[in-house]
């Protein structure tokens, strides 16, 4: 399990790339990636093309994000999520606080 | 002497070892003289018969016959020389005192490669020596390089005999020899990564592979190892052709270099639902000959081939078709397609679909298609890498007596039970998730569940942790900060944790149909239970203003046929119940 994150072409996304397992015991490092001091980002893109797995914790990570970001006002993309992971957006009815691709 | 010699020139020189046949013993001896001069290694024979003798047992870089001698003349002496240096090329140059045309001309035609006429000119004698031994040496390269190579090729063919025996085992193994199954690789196609593999399955179908991996040879050949194992040993523990075909396609993902990957149709034949389940991924579409229409249905194929996609990108399911007694399958790689004249011509699609599509039916469909792509094909040798095959629906007779040989559904995991304590020290230190997860995948078709049923277990087993035996309030988690703060006193509550247990308990039945099965998944802990808080979360669902907490049970709910909380919350059950798409 890893998360790396780098910032998009043009300066403005901060990507955001979770392998393997997505909960809990990524917090420190998922919470280390936009809070390691990246300002003027105009939004993030949280990468799930590699993660295997997430639970709640993860959601409950993502909404921690959310509310750094902005909260309302925060533009987050979830992407490559695969149906099973999109299923559990919509459960918790995440596709109205994120754009879930 | 004109040339300029240099040190080493003078060291090479005396490595050349020169036999000199003259029986005149002046003219010898003068011979000698400059050649010795020169700094050469001189062999001195007196005729014919010392000259063959000397030959043999100095095996001399370079050979002066005088034509005429005793004994054995000189043009005598060459053909023997000639015979006895083999393959290794010994300049022969005549030393003769004929000025005819005629006679020097007879004298290179029995073996000479030049002469040299008397008298002796030294400067013509050193420029002949210096070529003739440039032609020896390069003559002596190239013989020790075709040797190397020969060899080299013997070390292979050996380890290729070896190889393919091994291969042939591999790629042929299982049940291939059933009266249903006709099938022909060329010799060729093995080598070139060509793969058919077929086995029963303990659900009553017959299963079966045909591959074809990109590029040739070793590198080709050499996938198909994974790819035979991973099948045989899931068809016989009845994993689904979907579950089968994901697992290859992970492996080669992970394991072939970019680039290389295989092309490939698999089936599942159930012979007492009379369908086919088929997965198909870049090899040609294939078809079903229709015994009641005398037609052929097209295959689609619509997949990547296996190794190109992760396995989250990854389709594995396969398109249902109905098989009706007499029905046959028919599948080949694309060797059929490109086999070749001799001229070059391609056996091309519209040859074979101009087959398939015939109005006249004939009665061995296998046999009329391979017959004639062979004849196409005639004596044009190289890219002979033809696999083919068919497959037939057996009528019940024949289908019962096929799956006598079916293996028991003993090898994989059925009806079970188990239970798996944590203690105190596992809690602080031990992940379950990974191990049970494990366990589970070993019942086939709860494998493609996995990833649901981590969501289930680890809600389920951080529920435990976290409110039961740490005592953690999830309304902690209602803050940005509370979130952090919460999995801060997680983590320190485990690692000061004095006593606390979780245990974990699976039962698994097959459902009296045996296409599903239902999975009872029950976690008990030592805490004082949790009951009164989760009322309170459940209250939040649907609310649009979010709270980082409470969505686990909603979540296990939504994917579990049911959830059973006991007061005050220290047991929890959820039932999940699966079965098969067919």
């Amino acid at each position: 399990m890893a998360i790396n994150s780098s910032v998009s072409g043009d300066g403005k996304t901060l990507m955001i790339e979770v392998d393997g397992r997505f909960d809990a015991s990524s917090l420190d490092e998922f919470r280390s990636c936009y809070e390691s001091g990246q300002s003027a980002l105009a939004g993030y893109e949280v990468n799930l093309r590699k993660a295997e797995y997430l639970d709640s914790s993860a959601l409950g990570m993502l909404l921690v994000l959310r509310d750094y970001a902005g909260g309302d006002k925060a533009e987050i993309t979830i992407s490559n999520c695969s149906p099973e992971v999109k299923k559990i957006f919509a459960i918790s009815s995440f596709e109205k606080l994120f754009s879930i691709q | 002497m004109n040339s300029v010699k240099t040190t080493e020139a003078i060291i090479s020189k005396s490595k050349i070892k020169i036999l000199v046949a003259e029986d005149s013993a002046v003219d010898r001896m003068i011979l000698e003289c400059m050649l010795k001069k020169d700094g050469y290694n001189v062999i001195l024979a007196e005729d014919g018969v010392e000259a063959v003798e000397k030959f043999e047992q100095e095996n001399p870089d370079l050979v002066f016959l005088d034509v005429l001698m005793p004994n054995l003349n000189g043009m005598e002496a060459a053909k023997k020389i000639r015979a006895l240096s083999g393959d290794l090329f010994t300049p022969i140059v005549f030393l003769t005192s004929l000025a005819d045309t005629e006679s020097l001309v007879t004298c290179l035609e029995s073996g000479g490669d030049d002469f040299l006429p008397k008298p002796y000119n030294a400067i013509i004698i050193e420029a002949k020596i210096k070529a003739f031994y440039r032609m020896r040496e390069m003559n002596q390269t190239m013989v020790r390089q075709r040797d190397q190579i020969e060899l080299n090729n013997k070390h292979l063919m050996q380890e290729q005999e070896v190889a393919k025996q091994v291969f042939d085992k591999i790629t042929h193994a299982g049940t291939l020899d059933l009266p249903i199954i006709k099938y022909y690789m060329s010799a060729l196609a093995v080598f070139n990564g060509d793969v058919l593999l077929a086995d029963l399955s303990p659900t009553g179908s017959l299963l079966m592979l045909l591959g074809d991996f990109t590029g040739h040879g070793l590198p080709a050949a050499i996938g198909s190892m994974p790819l035979a194992s991973i099948f045989h040993g899931m068809a016989r523990k009845g994993f689904s052709i979907g579950d089968i075909i994901r697992e290859i396609n992970g492996k080669l993902y992970h394991t072939l270099p970019v680039g290389l990957f295989c092309c490939a149709t698999a089936v599942d034949l159930s012979f007492h639902k009379k369908r086919a389940l088929i997965w198909s991924g870049g090899l040609p579409e294939g078809g079903i000959y229709r015994a009641a229409s005398q037609r052929f249905d097209m295959l689609k194929s619509g997949n990547l081939p296996l190794g190109v996609l992760s396995n989250r990108e990854f389709n594995h399911t396969p398109t249902r078709y109905e098989m009706h007694e007499g029905d046959e399958l028919f599948l080949w790689s694309d060797g059929i397609i490109e086999a070749r004249k001799p001229e070059g011509e391609m056996f091309g699609e519209e040859r074979l679909n101009a087959l398939l599509n015939a109005q006249s039916p004939v009665a061995d469909v296998f046999g009329n298609i391979l017959k004639q792509v062979q004849e196409h094909i005639g004596d044009s040798d190289g890219d002979d890498d033809v696999s083919m095959v068919s497959l037939a629906m057996p009528d019940d007779s024949i289908a019962q007596k096929i799956l006598l040989n079916a293996p028991k559904s003993r090898g994989s995991l059925a009806d079970w039970a188990m239970t798996l304590r944590l203690n105190t020290s596992s809690l602080k230190t031990f992940d379950p998730l990974p191990l049970l997860l494990n366990v589970i995948s070993e019942v086939p078709h709860l494998r493609q569940s996995s990833s649901v049923l981590y969501t289930v277990l680890s809600e389920l087993f951080n529920n435990a942790v976290e409110h039961g035996v740490l005592n953690l309030s999830s309304q902690l988690k209602s803050s940005p900060e509370g979130f952090v703060e919460y999995y801060r006193l997680r983590k320190e509550g485990l690692a000061e944790l004095v006593e606390g247990w979780v245990t974990i308990d699976f039962e698994h039945q097959l459902e009296a149909c045996a296409d599903g099965g239902v999975l009872t998944i029950r976690f008990t802990d030592s805490g004082s239970g949790f009951v009164k808080e989760n009322d309170i979360e459940r209250t939040a669902d649907g609310n649009l203003h979010p709270n980082y907490y409470g969505r686990g049970l909603q979540l296990i709910e939504s994917i579990c046929e049911k959830l059973t909380i006991n007061v005050p919350g220290n047991k929890v059950e959820a039932i999940f119940r699966w079965s098969t798409d067919d």
